[in-house]
């Protein structure tokens, strides 16, 4: 090993406390940005795969009643590979031990094994025997979640007949990865379960032998759906379609694909964030650093070493130091986006899970990271390097300080000498105090738009669960039926009252933009489901015309006055002209309202209901759920209060992992920042400070004027952070924003005070550790020549 | 224990004002030992300048290091007032450095972001009974300097802002390692200008490290060290004025 190698070596030890904070911020911008794109990156092949070994279909077209004989027709479109038609309906499922009426999908398949599209992965138990009718296999979530198991038996009610159920196996399905109710937002596998029966058990009971009622289709490699899609609509127009729609369209791939958008875009701009941050404070850092080493590097020259070898000494010295933390970054990546892909997969059910993240994301973080660290070196070996031997190995001339600012005013006259010297020395570098402050703002600004999610995400229940909506129960009805259930519906046990809803399957256009969506009736004094604008308003539903939320409009680029076209996909079909009379703001989906009679009378069917509000009193309600699990009209019970729960459960599990790891990435770097600032402000002035000890100042008192300085850049750029927190915030709520979902900008002031705290105790931690060397200050050292 | 008043060579009393007592001074750097000090007893009387001469390494410094606090012998006893400072613990050691004792370095060591005048009003904030740092400064003749930088100073006029520094707390003790060490030959007598007036206006008491023996020639006694002990003391009756002086 060469003597400069060895020097190296005992550098990077004599430093390896700057060494460490160094790779840690280093390794929190590598670990993040592999985190998000490894797991997207498994999450879309194990998408892949999944969609691929289980043949999921890429049409689904719905339907009231076909004759299988169309099964035959529909196979001749152009582009189509395979058919598989099926019956599905939903179904009131009760399930012993669980007081509320669980909603139930009922899936027809081939008795004799796996169907051609949507094939199942069985998890336990067998198949359904071709001969037994009251067998069925479960999905694995809600079997897991009522602790059913091959054997276990329950009720349902298919088509008003309560059937009692056995279970023979437990299966997971391409089609729903993300099982979610109908109107639900989140998947809740306790009330909500996926059936899977045999077709000619669940034709007989809801008497569609020889037909179906939905139908799935493969395409031939290069095929557009669309096409498909509007030649399947013509077939099945006769036979009640509601119209066929994409593999992009269906709901649990629509949730994964949007969920796949959302990691895509954190993985665009947080990593990016983060692992600028993390570039520019080593780059701050090391660029200090090696100006402290100008007598070394003039010593070096000195003896004849060219600036090129002087240059590339400090280059390793570097690339040591961001190595170890890419190093670091790797591992944490690696594992956290394991942890984070796993997460996904227990929320997104998948038989298997591949996580093998490609050499890409490891390259660019690395690449990144080393360039930011040489970068920095650079600025500071050149200063260093462009000086003569002689001069670089003198100590540098008393820098030169001016009155400036701070001259003779009264309030500078009142300050003692240590607090001067604080002020004076960060005025003298005003640039380096600001960098400083700004990786301090920069760790506030993380923490903040970290902790800012669950404030958002408060805000968005709370108006979305209690604010917009006061009903505790929808029902959903097998069809819509005549008003008078709302009647019936309210002389059942501790109901307190009811409104009834209309809502339809439509296509919305306007000019050339059309959105697949819902258009809902709604009666014109609703109390329970108002049409509430995120402002705190409930909007006045107009005599006539739509009020559309302002995602909707902005996708059909309409205004109110505009008039557009819904097209129904029930009953008749028809076409209806609406003029846009208001649009209102909403977080989440893109809904749209109208008066339900005027619907009713546009589609000739007066005084229809399907979904019913009801207000529930609490005392009677297990009375009422026995009601309503007989109720054969009854297709769906959706608690407002599983919503609420449901909702929280998912985002407090994904984003608790989320959350503390960017917490502690914030703290890393308030910790990185303000060690280094310390130390390095300790290596610049440890002669003052020591010549201070001999003169008679105590440990505390010199303290003061290190971690002053230090305290006060600290002080400067927390209101900086709370600032850089807010737009940082901004950057990522609009980012996040998708047809979903608008995350709103809301933050609590106690997360701007947690933040502060958090990066505050992260910065005196730190300090702290400088201080404990101030302890061994060598102040004979003083006395003596310079070092 | 301390020492008993004398009486001076012309014939006044001598108060001691700091004794050691069988210093010793062992410094251990990995296997090797080096004896800096090999046993010196030495007293300071009050209003004396003492000049330390002696080559490099022949245990001066380390006198003077522990006698101002600074360092602890490693056998052996320094008693100042009648309290043994070899027996005080670290923050006793701070408050009698802060109370008692002026140091003066061979580079200066200035707050280079504070004023001549701050960079006194540093001590004078902490110091008991100090003089003010207009006064301090006036008595090394840099009155009219006060609101310079270190950097707008020359190394002469650098020094005795320390040497301003180092008295304005009003010291018992002045201690100065080679104060003239980084200077030519005519700012070196300036510093000692200003030395030999502290010592004569304030009566204090004063020890002075040089290289250069002509700088003896100041002094009330000189003191010779070699090897880690004293060689030779003498006093000196014929002091010559600082300003009489030159190398």
């Amino acid at each position: 090993m060469s003597a400069l190698n060895r020097k190296l070596r005992r550098d990077l030890w004599r430093l390896r406390g700057q060494m460490l904070a160094i790779a840690l911020i280093v390794a929190s911008g590598v670990g993040v940005l592999i985190m998000s794109l490894s797991s997207h990156e498994a999450l879309r092949e194990t998408a892949e795969a999944y969609y691929e070994r289980y043949r999921f279909a890429q049409v689904f077209a719905e339907v009231k009643r076909a004759p299988r004989s169309m099964e035959s027709k529909i196979a001749e479109l152009p582009g189509v590979q395979a058919v598989e038609t099926r019956i599905a309906e939903f179904a009131v499922v009760d399930v012993e031990g669980f007081e509320e009426p669980i909603i139930g999908q009922f899936v027809s398949v081939p008795e004799r094994g796996q169907p051609l599209l949507n094939r199942l992965a069985l998890r336990s138990g067998r198949w359904i025997a071709p001969d037994r009718v009251d067998e069925v296999i479960v999905n694995e979530p809600f079997a897991e979640a009522h602790g059913l198991i091959p054997g276990d038996s329950f009720q349902a009610v298919l088509r008003g007949n309560k059937r009692t159920l056995t279970v023979v196996g437990t299966a997971l399905s391409p089609e729903f990865v993300y099982a979610i109710g109908p109107g639900a937002l989140m998947p809740d596998s306790e009330r909500f379960g996926v059936f899977w029966m045999g077709r000619e058990a669940l034709a007989a009971a809801y008497d569609l032998e020889d037909s179906f009622n939905d139908v799935a289709l493969s395409l031939l490699r290069g095929t557009e759906p669309t096409a498909v899609i509007e030649r399947l609509d013509s077939l099945l127009e006769d036979y009640g379609g509601i119209g066929a729609y994409a593999r992009k369209d269906q709901i649990s791939n629509w949730f994964i694909m949007s969920e796949l958008e959302q990691l895509r875009s954190m993985s665009a701009i947080l990593p990016t964030i983060f692992l600028g941050v993390a570039a520019f404070l080593t780059n701050m850092v090391l660029a200090r650093l090696i100006a402290i080493e100008r007598t070394e590097i003039g010593l070096l020259k000195a003896f004849g070493y060219s600036n090129l070898a002087v240059g590339w000494h400090y280059a390793k010295l570097v690339m040591v130091m961001a190595g170890l933390g890419v190093l670091l970054g790797w591992a944490l990546g690696y594992g956290l986006g394991y942890m984070n892909t796993q997460i996904y997969a227990e929320q997104f059910r998948f038989p298997f899970l591949l996580f093998r993240p490609g050499p890409g994301s490891f390259a660019t973080a690395a690449a990144v990271s080393m360039a930011a660290a040489l970068l920095g070196a650079v600025g500071g070996v050149r200063g260093a390097v462009s000086l003569a031997p002689a001069e670089a190995m003198r100590p540098p001339a008393p820098p030169s300080f001016q009155r400036g600012a701070m001259g003779k005013s009264r309030a500078a006259a009142a300050l003692d000498q240590p607090t001067r010297m604080i002020f004076r020395q960060i005025l003298r570098w005003p640039l380096r105090a600001f960098l400083t402050a700004s990786g301090i703002a920069m760790a506030v600004a993380v923490m903040i738009s970290t902790l800012q999610w669950f404030d958002s995400i408060d805000h968005m229940a709370h108006v979305n669960f209690f604010e917009s909506q006061h009903q505790d129960a929808t029902i959903g009805l097998v069809e819509a039926e005549h008003e008078s259930i709302v009647r019936e519906l309210a002389g059942l046990p501790g109901v307190l009252a009811v409104e009834p809803q209309r809502i339809v399957t439509a296509v919305f256009r306007a000019g050339t933009r059309m959105h697949r969506g819902s258009l809902t009736g709604i009666v014109p004094d609703a109390r329970l489901q108002p049409i509430y604008d995120t402002s705190g308003q409930v909007v006045d539903l107009p005599p006539s015309g739509l009020v559309l939320s302002s995602m909707l409009a902005e996708k059909l680029a309409v205004s109110p006055g505009d008039q557009i076209w819904v097209e129904v996909l029930e009953g008749r079909r028809p076409t209806l002209q609406f003029p846009v009379a208001a649009v209102f703001e909403t977080y989440l989906g893109m809904p749209a309202y109208i008066d339900k009679e005027a619907l009713n009378r546009r589609l000739l069917e007066p005084r229809r209901a399907q979904f019913l509000g009801l207000l529930i009193d609490e005392a009677e309600q297990s009375a009422l759920f026995a009601e309503l699990k007989d109720l054969p009209e009854v297709s769906a019970v959706m608690m407002r209060r599983a919503a609420v729960d449901t909702f929280h459960e998912t985002l407090a599990r994904t984003l608790t992992i989320f959350v503390s790891f960017f917490s502690v990435f914030s703290c890393t770097l308030a910790f990185g920042v303000v060690y280094n600032t310390a130390r390095i402000a300790l290596s610049e002035r440890g002669r003052e400070l020591a010549t201070l000890r001999v003169l008679g100042f105590t440990r505390w008192e010199i303290s003061y004027i290190l971690l002053g300085e230090v305290g006060l850049t600290v002080f400067f750029g927390l209101p900086l952070g709370c600032l850089a927190g807010f737009g940082l915030t901004w950057l990522i709520t609009s980012a996040f924003e998708t047809e979903l979902y608008r995350v709103p900008l809301v933050i609590d002031p106690s997360t701007f005070g947690l933040a502060v705290v958090v990066v505050l105790l992260a910065a005196v931690v730190s300090g702290l550790l400088v201080r404990e060397r101030l302890d061994a200050l060598d102040l004979i050292a003083v006395l003596k020549t310079r070092e | 224990m301390q020492a008993e008043p004398s009486l001076a060579a012309d014939g006044g009393l001598r108060r001691p004002s700091i004794t050691a007592r069988g210093l010793t001074k062992v410094y251990r750097t990995g296997e090797v030992e080096v004896h800096a000090l090999r046993g010196v007893d030495l007293t300071l009387f009050q209003s004396e300048l003492v000049v330390l001469l002696g080559p490099s390494g022949s245990g001066k410094s380390t006198l003077l290091n522990i006698l101002g606090g600074l360092d602890r012998p490693t056998a052996g006893q320094v008693f100042f007032d009648g309290e043994e400072l070899t027996a005080f613990d670290e923050s006793t050691l701070t408050r009698y450095r802060r109370d008692y004792v002026g140091f003066v370095f061979q580079f200066y060591n200035l707050i280079p972001s504070l004023t001549a005048r701050e960079n006194v009003a540093l001590v004078t904030e902490i110091a008991p009974k100090p003089i003010t740092p207009e006064e301090a400064l006036g008595l090394v003749g840099l009155g009219e300097r006060l609101d310079h930088f270190p950097a707008q100073l020359s190394g002469g006029e650098q020094q005795r802002v320390a040497i301003a520094r180092a008295i304005a707390k009003q010291p018992r003790i002045l201690l100065c390692d080679e104060p003239t060490g980084a200077l030519d030959s005519k700012s070196g007598t300036i510093v000692l200008e200003a030395i030999q007036r502290v010592n004569e206006e304030l009566g204090t008491t004063t020890a002075l490290i040089t290289h250069n023996a002509i700088i003896a020639e100041m002094a009330d006694r000189v003191i010779s060290f070699a090897d880690g002990h004293i060689s030779e003391t003498r006093d000196n009756p014929s002091k010559r004025r600082a300003s009489e002086m030159t190398w």
